[in-house]
């Protein structure tokens, strides 16, 4: 009985140790306290450079806090402490104005060079480009290694999620899954499909206001702005679902806008691909020949 | 003290013949420094409950997952009018309330330098705020677009966005003329004596507000100008199908909105600056320091808007320069969270409620920079952007910062206003129910803003729900806590039978601590003699 309330106990510790430390998961889990480190090399560098700035700031909220509850314990007026006259103190003021200005030196090296890393998109295979629209997003498959691509589609919230959001709908929102998770407005109708390994490069725009593009296991969000082209790239480790969501006020549906990536394996992405380029020359030779009969009837 | 100053009981035999008779008289014509201070916190205060109404509106919604309550066009409304609300009407005002008051009892001046101006600059505002206001009963709502305003998203409004500009715009001219005659009478009424460097820390830090605002409101009037004339007179400022760009409104708008961020805490570093000095007996720690930093820090704002727009596509140079202008900054405010704790260090110590939440303001505002510090770091804002990590940030510096200072400010002048002690009691109830709850509120918002929960959303995954929770439960708390702030307020201005002294408190030094309380309707017509350790800052040396 009681080793199994303390394996129970071990248990709920590790769970929480792995919710603290954000290893376990890609997506939001219930009770999450920190940042995933992501599926990318670059997400796991920005957490690493998000731990750093974390555990800067802890230690100088224990010298700073720490001080002034010494202080406070010490020189209470009740315990008969007198003030003492002193006002200035050059030392400790050069100390205090010097230190910082190391520690900042310390973080900003790293995301300097995190920064450089990010900036540098050349030597993407495939390029995709993202439209942002009142509610949803248009995924275009412009090329695949230096072969064009013919394939987009939208990509909106999905039925199950749209029906449970309307206001007094009745639907639990937990009842709502894709396949074990919880995927409440965070699943859509058609996932942005991408080949794991391969540097993707991103062109981000929109088409009537500004949108951002989020997904937090690659790392970044880029602002989808009406008449301007932003660009990112990813190169995304493991196979997986990763789901993300708008991130820049876009109206009254902005909540309700997600994000899907669906990263499989090299081989299964061609072949996805190449059903969703023959779908599509089916439905233009579809169209075509709708077309084609008409000026004959006329002529 | 008093009675060493020949000019205060004149001050004293003056008082009951100078003061207006009558309720329209005495408060809509006046004139008096005083009772337009009283105005201006009045005035805030009642902004405070309507923005705080709001913000229990949006908690409600997301009390749990799923919509319950309101279309998210009306939470987007509430979003957007909650922080509209609180900048321009709650924290703002309160400010100028305070510097109103406080400014001419602490360099000796017997009125503002533009006494006139100073009443315009504070009756615009009610009528902004109802134009702000009234726009939720108008068809299409209130302004659903943030309080950022950004285009196109701001621009698909109807009338509110007429509306909203204009209220907008008779904030601005209010926040300037309020400026300008706070410059003006710290740089030309002082009582002989009252050096630059000589006066109080809050003194210095509300005249370098006011060049913050003078330099600022005008740039976010151009902007909102400049929105007007892309929604109805078909210019293209913002509008990229018409050569314009929708980025170029950001930068506008952010070159006013960072400075802005400073308004509403330097007069606050100021606040805390008189407090703690007061209830550990002993004078600040590194004055000159204190003046100085204030002084940089309003430098730097000017010079790091763009950490506001790391998601926006800027390229590399561009981040890095902000990113480590924006770095900068920790280092001015590191200055004074450890000149605040030096002063601390070897006084004697008292915990009024002031002192409370002076102690809690260094704590909270502190970790509020942390976070600061973090979304200052490129990458990492790279996730931190628009979340609710964002939320917990500047929560914990506006609601923790510049809202604890405020109220601390209460408590501690308060004797002086209305001569009567507030009760010590009920203001630490106050105290502890709020700092409790307020922690609450926002520390679980960092928890949602690591997990990918964006803000400005009215409905979330299931993932989201526990910390949700919890945050509504601390805000519902913390919301209900304030109103027992109005009960310590008004028992204090109304029933306490409990008369405040001339010093009010035992470490109280300044000029403002030699007026008897409460203060006179009229005071230093004749210029005090200024000696210098009756001052809170006498030593220059220093």
């Amino acid at each position: 009985m009681i080793s199994s309330g303390v394996l129970r106990a071990c248990r709920a510790f590790a769970v929480l140790a792995l919710l603290a430390s954000g290893t376990a998961f890609a997506n939001p889990q219930p009770w999450q306290l920190n940042m995933a480190p992501g599926a990318t090399s670059i997400s796991q560098r920005i957490h690493g450079v998000h731990m750093l700035a974390f555990w800067v700031c802890v230690a100088i909220g224990v010298v700073v806090f720490g001080a002034m509850i010494v202080a406070m314990v010490r020189f209470r007026k009740s315990k008969g402490a007198v003030a003492a006259k002193w006002s200035h103190n050059t030392t400790m003021e050069v100390i205090w104005t010097v230190v910082p200005i190391i520690i900042l030196v310390v973080m900003a090296w790293p995301a300097t060079k995190l920064l450089v890393d990010m900036a540098e998109a050349k030597g993407s295979d495939m390029t995709i480009k993202i439209t942002g629209y009142q509610w949803k997003w248009r995924y275009e498959y412009v090329d695949y290694f230096n072969k064009p691509s013919s394939v987009n589609f939208i990509s909106s919230l999905d039925a199950e999620s749209n029906k449970a959001r309307q206001l007094g709908s009745g639907i639990d929102p937990r009842s709502i899954k894709d396949g074990d998770y919880p995927s409440y407005l965070l699943n859509v109708d058609k996932p942005l499909v991408l080949p794991v390994g391969v540097k993707v490069r991103f062109v981000i725009t929109a088409d009537d206001v500004i949108h951002a593009w989020w997904v937090p296991s690659l790392g970044w969000k880029q602002d989808a702005i009406p008449g301007i082209i932003n660009d990112n790239w990813t190169q995304i480790d493991q196979p997986g679902v990763y789901r993300g969501q708008c991130a820049e006020l876009c109206g009254k549906d902005h909540g309700f806008m997600p994000i899907v990536v669906k990263a499989v394996p090299k081989a299964e992405f061609e072949k996805w691909l190449a059903e969703q380029e023959a779908a599509k020359a089916a439905e233009q030779a579809g169209a075509t020949a709708q077309a084609t009969p008409a000026p004959a009837a006329q002529g | 003290m008093a009675a060493a100053n020949p000019a205060i009981d004149h001050d004293a035999h003056d008082d009951h013949d100078h003061k207006p008779q009558g309720f329209l008289h005495r408060w809509l014509f006046t004139t008096n420094h005083k009772d337009i201070g009283t105005l201006y916190l009045v005035f805030s205060l009642l902004m405070f409950f309507v923005g705080g109404t709001m913000a229990m509106i949006i908690r409600a919604e997301l009390f749990k997952p799923g919509m319950q309550l309101v279309q998210p066009e009306f939470f987007n409304e509430m979003t957007s009018m909650h922080a509209l609300i609180m900048i321009f009407g709650a924290v703002m005002p309160a400010f100028v309330g305070l510097g109103n008051w406080m400014i001419p009892l602490m360099i000796g001046a017997p009125d503002m330098a533009l006494p006139r101006m100073n009443n315009w600059s504070f009756w615009i505002l009610p009528f902004a705020f109802f134009l702000l206001i009234s726009e939720i009963w108008m068809p299409g709502g209130g302004p659903q677009g943030g309080w950022t305003m950004y285009p196109p998203l701001s621009l698909e409004g109807g009338t509110n966005v007429a509306f909203m500009i204009f209220a907008v715009h008779l904030m601005g001219i209010s926040s300037i003329m309020g400026a300008i005659n706070i410059i003006a009478t710290i740089l030309n009424m002082r009582a002989p004596g009252m050096d630059l460097l000589k006066m109080p820390v809050f003194v210095w830090s509300w005249l370098i507000t006011a060049f913050l605002l003078i330099a600022v409101m005008p740039v976010l009037a151009g902007a909102v100008t400049m929105l007007l004339t892309d929604k109805f007179f078909g210019t293209s400022f913002f509008n990229a199908a018409g050569g314009g760009d929708p980025v170029m409104f950001q930068h506008i708008f952010w070159f006013f909105g960072h400075p802005e961020v400073y308004i509403m805490i330097l007069p606050a570093f100021g606040i805390v600056s008189e407090i703690i000095p007061t209830f550990s007996r002993k004078p600040i720690f590194g004055y000159q320091a204190m003046v100085y930093a204030i002084a940089s820090i309003a430098f730097l704002s000017f010079i790091v808007w763009a950490h506001h727009m790391f998601s926006v596509g800027m390229p590399l140079g561009g981040e890095l320069y902000f990113m480590y202008a924006t770095m900068l900054i920790a280092i001015p405010t590191g200055v004074k969270v450890f000149n605040w704790v030096s002063t601390m260090w070897g006084g004697s110590m008292t915990f009024e409620t002031p002192m409370l939440f002076a102690i809690a303001f260094v704590i909270l505002f502190t970790i509020g920079g942390f976070s600061g510090v973090m979304c200052a770091i490129v990458p990492a804002d790279f996730q931190y952007q628009d979340t609710y990590f964002v939320v917990a940030h500047f929560h914990y510096v506006l609601v923790t910062g510049a809202v604890f200072a405020i109220m601390a400010s209460t408590y501690y002048w308060l004797p002086k206003w209305c001569g009567n002690m507030y009760s010590e009691r009920w203001g630490k109830i106050h105290f502890w129910s709020s700092v409790i709850s307020v922690n609450v509120l926002f520390f679980p918002q960092h928890f949602l803003g690591l997990a990918g929960m964006p803000r400005r959303i009215p409905d979330y995954n299931v993932a989201f729900a526990d910390f949700n929770m919890i945050s509504s439960i601390g805000g519902f708390w913390f919301g209900a806590s304030q109103l027992i702030f109005v009960g310590v307020v008004i028992h204090a201005v109304y029933f306490s039978k409990n008369r405040a002294t001339t010093q009010v408190w035992e470490g109280a030094h300044g000029l403002e601590w030699t007026v008897p309380s409460p203060a006179p309707h009229h005071t230093f017509t004749v210029p005090p003699v200024i000696r210098d350790d009756a001052l809170a800052h006498g030593d220059v040396t220093h």
